[in-house]
């Protein structure tokens, strides 16, 4: 569903990624994991054309949609929860989620999708009317993921949703990242730096190391890796 | 007493002019973090497109009536409107990813522009501005004279900033442009065409600016190409006192400013009426920074 070949991003002159290849399929989950700083907000920027790509192609569904305008790359049917949430805390949790579905005219839809998102999580019902930026961390959490699914997306990238959260919420969150995959059948590519879950969940798996790929392989592998254990999963 | 009405009248009919003006600098602040100092020029350019119009219209519409003044305006806006958007596409946009710096001597160099292209092509001399709204005999309340001009001047102002309102809180460019002054990324990955938006908020703030043109120009009816600056500078003092990006801060800006300045002028000394907003800047630069109504802007990185 999702081919990236020799991805080469930087800022201004100096790269980030040092064209790095792989590749989602289609109903999977797959994760990037890898220490901070190593390029992982970088490659999903990147697909989601928020950065500007220098060399290297991305192939979303077969068709290249490298520097494809944002909005386009929305369009045709990618989601991007971004690192730290990006939640419009100046607005309600509903027009947050209304504006997930900003390319939806379809008010029908729109209601179905709601209501999609408040039975996935009903905390968010109960806040409906609250301004965001008075929600915790795990509900704006609950927020950016129910907001980006508003789109109807096929592919969702998720850019650290246990960042800052208790470690009963991540759980939950990694919970409802599964229900969507299996439920829904989407495709997700899910970066994390708390690997150990990330590889629990996930069918297959990247590690990045300064802007390269330097593993790959089905996750329950990764896991029994003896390098990846030691450097990921605290030995 | 009476006298003193009489002057917050004439403040409330200048400050509602310069609230008009004020709203395009900080909505185009608001999105894109730099100030459009064209955008005063944009004033002129309402004026003036005024001037021109208004005999055309008269040959279709009985002038002076509410009507004709009312298509003057209607049509210098539309035409002021497609004029920021060209502004915007033209020499900011290329700029987009440029310090702001660059961008802001741009605007300066826009501005100049304008008016200079401005006294070539309508010449450098004052015009009177042609009578399209009725001048009502004079209302005479007690001491006061109220002239039906400020009337209009402030009915059309309220009307105006409702539509604004209306426009930003309920409709879905509105949410669209809230989401990208509080968050570009985040607005664009909703989906966004942020370049749309920039557009349109261009092209919202470049209509209220010549709507303000053809108030001003109605009850001051002598027009120039340099008429612009001393207003532009005025709005743009009051943007920032209301908070530069806030919408309300904007409009409660420019009415204290046009108050203030009327009073000073009735009461002290006229000599300085044009240093007053200059004054008060430094006073809240000094004290609140942030503007009234502005929070205190969170650095994102
Ligand atoms: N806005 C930026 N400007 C310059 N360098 C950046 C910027 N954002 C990230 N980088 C650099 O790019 C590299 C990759 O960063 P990032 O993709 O955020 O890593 P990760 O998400 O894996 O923690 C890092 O070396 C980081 O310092
Ligand atoms: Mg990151």
């Amino acid at each position: 569903m999702l081919e990236i070949k020799n991805l080469t991003v930087g800022y201004g002159a100096i790269p980030a990624l040092h064209g790095i290849s792989l590749s989602v399929k289609a109903g999977s989950i797959v994760t990037l994991i890898g220490a901070n700083g190593a390029g992982k907000t970088t490659t999903l920027k990147a697909v989601s054309g928020l950065l500007k790509v220098q060399s290297g192609e991305i192939l979303y569904e077969g068709r290249n949609i490298a520097n494809l305008p944002t909005h386009q790359i929305v369009k045709l049917g990618l989601s991007h929860v971004p690192e730290g949430r990006m939640i419009f805390t100046n607005l309600t949790v509903l027009e947050n989620l209304q504006l997930g579905a900003y390319l939806q005219q379809d008010r029908q839809i729109i209601r179905r999708e709601l209501e999609h998102a408040f039975s996935l999580f009903p905390r968010l019902l109960e806040r409906e009317k609250q301004i965001a930026g008075t929600l915790s961390g795990g509900e704006q959490q609950m927020l950016a993921i129910g907001r980006a699914l508003m789109s109807r997306p096929k592919l969702l990238l998720l850019d650290e949703p246990s960042l800052g959260l208790a470690p009963l919420l991540v759980k939950t969150i990694f919970e409802k990242i599964v229900e969507i995959n299996r439920e829904r059948g989407l495709t997700i590519l899910l970066v994390e730096q708390n690997a150990n879950l990330a590889l629990e969940i996930s069918h297959f798996g990247y590690v990045l190391e300064t802007g390269k790929v330097v593993l790959s392989g089905d996750s329950a592998a990764l896991r029994q890796n003896p390098q990846v254990k030691s450097a990921y999963l605290g030995g | 007493m009476s006298e003193f009405i009489q002057q917050l009248i004439n403040g409330l009919a200048l400050g509602s002019i310069l609230a008009l003006i004020a709203l395009g600098y900080t909505m185009v602040y608001g999105i894109l973090r730099f100030i459009n100092f064209a955008h005063g020029d944009i004033f002129m350019l309402g004026a003036f497109a005024g001037f021109y119009l208004a005999p055309k219209v008269a040959t279709v519409l009985p002038t002076p009536s509410i009507g004709s003044g009312l298509a003057v305006m209607g049509i210098s806006m539309a035409i002021c409107a497609g004029l920021g958007i060209v502004i915007e596409r033209l020499a900011y946009r290329p700029l987009r990813s440029r310090p702001k710096l660059t961008v802001l001597i741009t605007a300066i160099g826009v501005s100049l522009f304008l008016e200079y292209t401005g006294q070539f092509v309508f010449g450098a001399a004052p015009k009177k501005f042609p009578e399209i709204i009725p001048v009502y005999p004079i209302m005479k309340l007690g001491g006061l004279s109220v002239t039906s001009n400020q009337i209009i001047v402030l009915a059309v102002t309220l009307i105006l900033l409702l539509a604004l309102r209306f426009i930003v809180l309920k409709t879905k460019i509105g949410m669209a442009m809230r989401a990208l002054a509080f968050n570009p990324e985040a607005a664009a990955l909703m989906g966004i065409n942020t370049d749309v938006v920039i557009s349109f908020t261009f092209g919202l703030g470049s209509a209220l600016a010549a709507a303000a043109g053809i108030l001003f120009a109605v009850n001051y009816p002598a027009i120039d190409p340099l008429m612009g600056i001393l207003p532009g500078l005025k709005a743009f003092v009051a943007a920032v006192l209301g908070g530069i990006g806030n919408l309300p801060g904007a409009a409660l800006g420019g009415v204290i400013i046009g108050v203030t300045e009327t009073l000073v002028a009735g009461y002290i000394s006229s000599t300085y009426r044009d240093a007053i907003a200059f004054g008060i800047l430094i006073l809240i630069l000094l004290i609140k920074p942030s503007g009234l109504l502005g929070k205190k802007e969170i650095e994102k990185v």
